[in-house]
């Protein structure tokens, strides 16, 4: 584990913003935090980042407790994020390499080869306000992987680019990853987390309700559901309430048709398909398995709705 | 250590960099040398000589009238206007008539003159014009009250008695007043203290640090709240401490101050020596040319002792301002004014960066820069007060209270102050800025992080609760 935040309380005044929350970020993966806006993601992120200190419990890095030293080792991407508008891009660049610790001559070589990477060498010269909001995020992405920080936090980090820029991004997020960097990864893009996480947690009312390896939370979330496609031998329609499968769903459509089962759990997809092909011609038989987004949704209401009925 | 050496020399370099900074660099000084090199030139503009007629039909002024370097008073008779036909034609003189009247005391005169007369000119005319009736007058009351007082004393009957009297009277009471304020200090010893000019350089002093703690505290602001409305503070404080950002920012501006009173000094000083040398008649130290040119005129002969008499009296004013100057312990006021300078704007600038960090626009600020504008448009004004009486009590308490002795102090310090207040009130000065900075530090810390919230001093409170 590269980072370990054990029972981590913060309170300001009366409003507990992270309530004994843990995580656990094993090294050389991408981390998903997520979960509704106010849940005390933020929070949790800037006691990682040192910019507040939490008021119980303890945030472990690289097996040592958070200490200014890590500042250097960890690269920060806020949500909300800007630059000085009328500094001159390489300028800013260079001030903020050097306060992650890097020297001016470093700093200088390394900016070089990110920009001639994201090919903005141009823009060196150029004042940040005459940078488009897309052109500035790309600046503020290289600012902050310049110092090669083992550990990257990002807060939706694809905001404000279009689908090119998207793209460039997350095979940059997935290269850092093969190179060695861990990513915590904070989003509301379901479809992003399910594509690039390892792991995620999930914090809802300053509480971590879920967490673990995406496999395996879709594999609890495992309904023994199946969605299969078929055309109807000789015309005939079957009828499958004889087979004694659920059906959650069902739709005919330009002579296909979709129909999703559940399957009681002593059975599995043999018993299905073999019911089946007698009677029907299989086009197409999938697993169905329950989206990030399903899971996050279903997450979260269940425990609203629990403290809804307890109190 | 190293992070808050970039952060300073980043503010240093983008205040520093900034087009206003530069003009404003380039017109301070042009200002201030054009200042004083127009008042040079009014002053030495004044050899020439304006010669004057006066017509006097009373008889009682034209006496009055002395001669010095800059005026010249001929007496004419005869016809009015005749006069001033003759002042028409020539017109490089200036004709001043004052008529007589018959039952009233003569208190006007008219000047005739093709130019505007100056106002020193018009003083010095209705000075003499007005002292010369003052006495008059006393001398018109003393008559009376002999009159009254003396029983069986006819009117009229002596005259020669009353006026020998009433002279006698006035020349007894008739005093030139000329203090000089003596001034003891510990050893016993006397020295002569020079009132206007510890008043002037202490009053400046005290205007300096006012204007440098509010031009350059409310940059200190206006750059808190860019940072946080351009949302880069996230960025940084993610790799510095908030306090560094705070300190680094307030710092890296006093150092801008600073540099810009220090090139205004330096460029007013060679734009005068420019001038000086560009012109060296109009600067001359001594002015023998000038009485050459005097006697070319048709003058009096005493005029020449006139004028010498006259420059000796400038000459011991400009030795008193200089001998003043000696006399205030100019190393003691350099140091003082350079602490209370500092301190007095840290003290300020921690309360500015934290304003500006409780708020998301400038126009939200009002509220909150009331209680730190009050006590340093309170100590200015006080600091008028106290340059008439530097030791009162409201004099001294003011410049003890942190918040208004960097700008009360200074005006004090001239006319001499115990070490030991100035000691206890640069400690007071010290502790009250790192009190206002702890202060601040705390506001700004949870400040600089909140957005859209309008605040107040409630919530400042419970900001200032937080742990961190």
């Amino acid at each position: 584990m590269i980072l370990e935040a054990n029972s981590v309380t913060k309170k300001f005044g009366d409003f507990t913003a992270l309530n004994k929350a843990s995580i656990a970020v094993p090294e050389n993966s991408i981390f998903g935090l997520l979960g509704p806006n106010g849940a005390g993601k933020t929070t949790l992120i800037r006691i990682i980042n040192q910019i507040t200190g939490p008021d119980e419990g303890e945030v472990i890095f690289d097996g040592r407790k958070l200490h200014p030293d890590h500042i250097a080792m960890i690269g920060y991407l806020p949500e909300e994020r800007g630059l000085y508008k009328k500094m001159k891009v390489g300028e800013q660049a260079l001030y903020l390499a050097q306060l992650k610790g890097l020297s001016h001559h470093d700093a200088k070589q390394r900016l070089k080869k990110w920009f001639e990477k994201f090919e903005i060498q141009g823009w060196w010269d150029k004042k940040v306000e005459e940078l488009s909001k897309g052109m500035q995020q790309k600046v503020q992405f290289v600012v902050t992987v310049v110092h090669e920080p083992k550990l990257l936090i990002f807060d939706e980090p694809f905001s404000g680019f279009d689908p090119i820029n998207v793209n460039l991004l997350r095979d940059e997020i997935l290269e850092l990853r093969k190179n060695g960097s861990t990513i915590i990864f904070s989003t509301h893009n379901m479809a992003s987390v399910e594509e690039l996480c390892d792991n995620i947690a999930l914090i809802n009312k300053s509480e971590k309700i879920l967490d673990g390896p995406v496999k395996e939370i879709k594999r609890k979330y495992f309904t023994n559901s199946y969605r299969v496609q078929y055309h109807n031998l000789n015309g005939i329609p079957y009828q499958f309430n004889e087979t004694g499968f659920e059906i959650l769903d069902s739709v005919v459509e330009d002579d296909i048709n979709t129909v999703t089962f559940r399957l009681p759990s002593a059975k599995g997809p043999n018993d299905l398909l073999s019911a089946m092909l007698p009677h029907v011609s299989v086009i197409a038989f999938n697993e169905v398995i329950p989206s990030m987004n399903d899971i996050f949704i279903s997450t979260v209401n269940a425990v609203n709705g629990n403290q809804v009925s307890a109190s | 250590m190293n992070k808050i050496f970039l952060i300073i020399q980043r503010e240093y370099l983008s205040k520093a960099r900034k087009r206003s900074f530069i003009i404003m660099t380039i017109l301070g000084p042009l200002l201030m040398a054009s200042i004083f090199v127009f008042s040079i030139y009014m002053a030495t503009r004044q050899d020439e000589k304006l010669l004057i007629q006066v017509k006097d039909d009373t008889g009682l002024f034209f006496s009055k009238f002395e001669n010095n370097q800059n005026y010249t008073f001929i007496e004419v008779t005869g016809d009015l206007e005749a006069t001033k036909d003759t002042l028409k034609k020539r017109g490089d003189y200036m004709l001043l008539h004052i008529p007589a009247t018959k039952l009233s005391i003569p208190d006007k005169a008219v000047i005739y003159s093709d130019q505007q007369p100056t106002m020193s000119l018009k003083d010095y005319i209705a000075s003499r014009m007005s002292k010369e009736l003052e006495k008059q007058k006393l001398s018109a009351e003393i008559r009376k009250e002999i009159l009254n007082n003396t029983p069986g004393y006819k009117p009229g009957a002596d005259t020669s008695a009353q006026d020998l009297m009433s002279e006698t009277i006035l020349k007894n009471i008739q005093t030139d007043v000329k203090i000089t304020t003596i001034k003891t200090d510990e050893e016993g010893g006397e020295k002569k203290s020079f009132t206007e000019v510890a008043m002037g350089v202490g009053y400046i002093a005290s205007l300096l640090i006012y204007m440098f703690i509010f031009l350059y505290g409310a940059q200190v602001m206006r750059g808190v709240i860019e940072e946080k409305t351009s949302r880069i503070v996230e960025v940084l404080v993610s790799s510095v401490k908030p306090f560094q950002l705070m300190m680094g920012k307030i710092v890296g501006i006093a150092l801008v101050g600073l540099t810009q009173f220090l090139l205004w000094i330096l460029f007013t000083f060679l734009i005068i020596t420019a001038v000086q040398t560009a012109m060296p008649d109009k600067f001359a130290q001594a002015k023998p040319q000038a009485t050459q040119l005097n006697q070319g005129m048709t003058i009096p002969n005493q005029e020449t002792a006139v004028t010498a008499a006259n420059q000796d009296q400038e000459s011991s004013i400009l030795s008193d301002v200089t001998d003043g100057l000696a006399f205030i312990n100019l190393t003691q006021l350099l140091i003082c004014f350079i602490l209370f300078f500092l301190f007095g704007y840290l003290l300020y600038g921690a309360l500015f960066a934290a304003i500006g960090a409780a708020v998301d626009n400038e126009t939200d600020t009002q509220q909150f820069m009331l209680p730190v504008t009050v006590p340093l448009i309170f100590g200015l004004i006080v600091a008028q007060t106290v340059i008439q009486n530097p030791a009162s009590p409201l004099a001294f308490w003011l410049s003890i209270i942190p918040l208004t002795s960097p700008i009360v102090m200074i005006v004090r310090i001239p006319f001499g102050v115990p070490l030991h207040e100035i000691i206890l009130s640069l400690s007071l000065l010290v502790l009250g800025f790192l009190g206002t900075t702890w202060l601040a530090a705390k506001i700004y810390r949870t400040g600089i992080l909140m957005y859209g919230k309008k605040s107040n001093y409630r919530e400042l409170w419970k900001w200032i609760r937080y742990k961190g």
